[in-house]
């Protein structure tokens, strides 16, 4: 793990480069142990795949933590550094199970022809492996409540399209590389599409805006056209 | 009290300094390009300094005021008038009722920010009143002004009322005070904008992270609120590099595959997957920020230490600056 500044007001927590499991739970433990030590000065912490950026108010820092000589930099990094050796050890439970109701091919997943030939399966039985999997939240970015979900079968990977689509419709589910992922808006977009969810991910007046979060569970449940015209947003 | 909308400008949109603690469900920052002009602006008019306030580009809008206003700009010189007398930047200025302020073109820079005693009056969401253009939510209604929208400003506090009768009863609406060259940064034809090196500095080629304090990058016309694309020498890596998608801030220098640099400005996105080379120091970024395309600028690497010192000595100038209003007022 490194420690390292991100410009004169940011900290990068680095935690290797690989998207594997294992760096997942630690970014994850990590983050909840700086959550809960809610050092002065710190504006909020924004993790990704394999590390977390701490973004910081330096004269808050300065003010508010102790050292001589020292930059808020050097003064956040240390601070930062004590909470981490104590929070090595902590184990996290497994975030909460969110399904998503899929409405899969035709014109709601038009490249599902695509991946079927890539992987060389049926459209059917690309279906079947992607809504028989379990997923789990490795990031959100990219937009509002977007997230990059980890736990694809390997052998429906295939690389974003040559050509970005200008317009992805909201709901779109895909595909890139090794990830699957959910477009909350409509966006321009180089995803695999691949079915089409009725559910909002992401909702800017509400308490917690964002369907999902780092660490939470997603599976896939293959819905009907009909079904898909017919759904309820829950409250 | 209102501000009404009788020609929209360019690019007219409610902003404040951003939105915080939403990044890590994707949400944008966002906020005034200029954050610091923003917060003098709103200081000069009795405001804490994050209140809402409009950001213009290049071209202002047309504004009628409803009744006695405390207002002042800042940032870039878009040649602002009240009725017909121009007004500077970085003074605050009293409006009166019937007046109409308006922008006869850009002077120097591209951005410069209005602020009304009291903040302009708009729900918060997400924890900010900024408007995020891209995600068509804040501001009004998630979109720019458009002719005809009518604003209303916040409560004002009780010093921007001393300070907007004092002005009413002197004998020009322009107060004779305001924030101090010493203050301000020091916009050039040709500025130059001190960086740190990046998380990626070192994985790209001598010759390039050479060439990136040596040589002139110009901003492209593809540069806007997201990110600034510059043109100049490309910059190489020294070997490929995979990179997974990391967190970015503002200022962050990225380099996609083509080696042509982009700096990332206020609605950059959350996280990025290209390598980055450099960091724009904070109290640097208001130079970029009013840099119109086809301006050239140098970069000049400092280190971490001369950034923060620079930050800290600015914060300490705005909280003199906050003071020495609270005295105007007095």
């Amino acid at each position: 793990m490194d420690l390292l500044p991100l410009g004169d007001s940011a900290l990068l927590v680095q935690l290797g480069a690989a998207i594997d499991e294992e760096t997942r739970t630690r970014v994850r433990s990590l983050l909840a142990a700086l959550e809960r030590a809610s050092l002065p000065g710190v504006v909020e912490l924004v993790p990704a795949f394999a590390s977390i950026a701490i973004h910081y108010e330096p004269m808050r820092v300065h003010t508010a933590l102790p050292g001589a000589d020292e930059t808020p930099y050097e003064r956040l990094r240390d601070a930062v550094a004590a909470v981490l050796q104590e929070a090595a050890l902590q184990a996290l439970p497994p975030g909460p199970l969110v399904e998503l109701p899929v409405c899969y091919g035709g014109a709601y997943g038009p490249d599902l022809e695509a991946v079927a030939a890539h992987a060389g399966l049926s459209p059917e039985e690309v279906v079947h492996a992607h809504a028989g999997a379990e997923y789990t939240v490795a990031m959100v970015g990219f937009a509002p409540g977007f997230p990059y979900l980890a736990g694809l079968p390997e052998h429906l990977a295939m690389p974003r399209r040559a050509t970005p689509r200008v317009k992805v419709p909201a709901g779109s589910v895909g595909i890139a590389g090794r990830q699957t992922g959910v477009y909350p808006f409509e966006l321009p977009g180089g995803w695999q599409l691949i079915g089409r969810t009725p559910r909002r991910l992401f909702r800017p007046d509400a308490a917690s805006p964002s369907l999902l979060r780092l660490g939470d569970r997603v599976r896939f449940r293959p819905v009907t056209p009909a079904e898909l015209a017919a759904w309820k947003e829950p409250p | 009290m209102t501000l009404r909308v009788l020609r929209p400008g360019l690019l007219t949109t409610v902003q404040d300094l951003g939105r915080r603690g939403w990044q890590h469900v994707g949400v944008t920052v966002g906020g005034a390009m200029d954050a610091f002009a923003l917060r003098v602006a709103n200081l000069l008019v009795g405001n804490v300094g994050t209140e809402a306030g409009l950001e213009l580009t290049v071209r202002g809008p047309t504004l009628e005021l409803s009744s006695d206003v405390l207002l002042a700009l800042g940032g870039g010189d878009l040649g602002a008038t009240l009725d017909g007398e121009p007004v500077p930047c970085w003074r605050p200025f009293a409006g009166r009722a019937g007046s109409v302020l308006s922008f006869e073109g850009a002077r120097r820079g591209c951005r410069t920010y209005l602020c009304v005693a009291g903040g302009v009056s708009v729900p918060v969401v997400l924890g900010g009143r900024g408007t995020h253009l891209r995600a068509r939510f804040g501001g009004l209604q998630g979109r720019a002004l458009v002719e005809g929208d009518v604003l209303h400003p916040g409560e004002r506090s009780g010093l921007a009322q001393r300070l907007l009768a004092e002005l009413l009863a002197a004998a020009q609406p322009v107060a004779h005070w305001g924030a101090g060259p010493s203050l301000l940064p020091r916009f050039a034809k040709e500025p130059v904008v001190r960086i740190m090196p990046g998380p990626e500095h070192a994985h790209f080629t001598e010759e390039s992270r050479r060439a990136l304090v040596k040589e002139r990058f110009e901003v492209t016309a593809q540069s806007d609120r997201m990110g600034y694309r510059l043109q100049g020498p490309a910059l190489a890596l020294a070997s490929p590099l995979e990179l997974v998608s990391s967190p970015v801030a503002e200022g962050t220098v990225q380099v996609p595959p083509g080696g042509a640099p982009i700096v990332l400005m206020a609605d950059r996105q959350t996280t990025g997957g290209y390598p980055r080379i450099a960091q724009v120091v904070t109290v640097d970024l208001p130079l970029l920020a009013q840099a119109t395309p086809g301006t050239r600028v140098r970069f000049r690497e400092v280190s971490l230490a001369e950034a923060q010192a620079a930050l800290l000595a600015r914060e300490r100038a705005l909280w003199w600056l906050t003071e020495a209003v609270r005295l105007r007022g007095r």
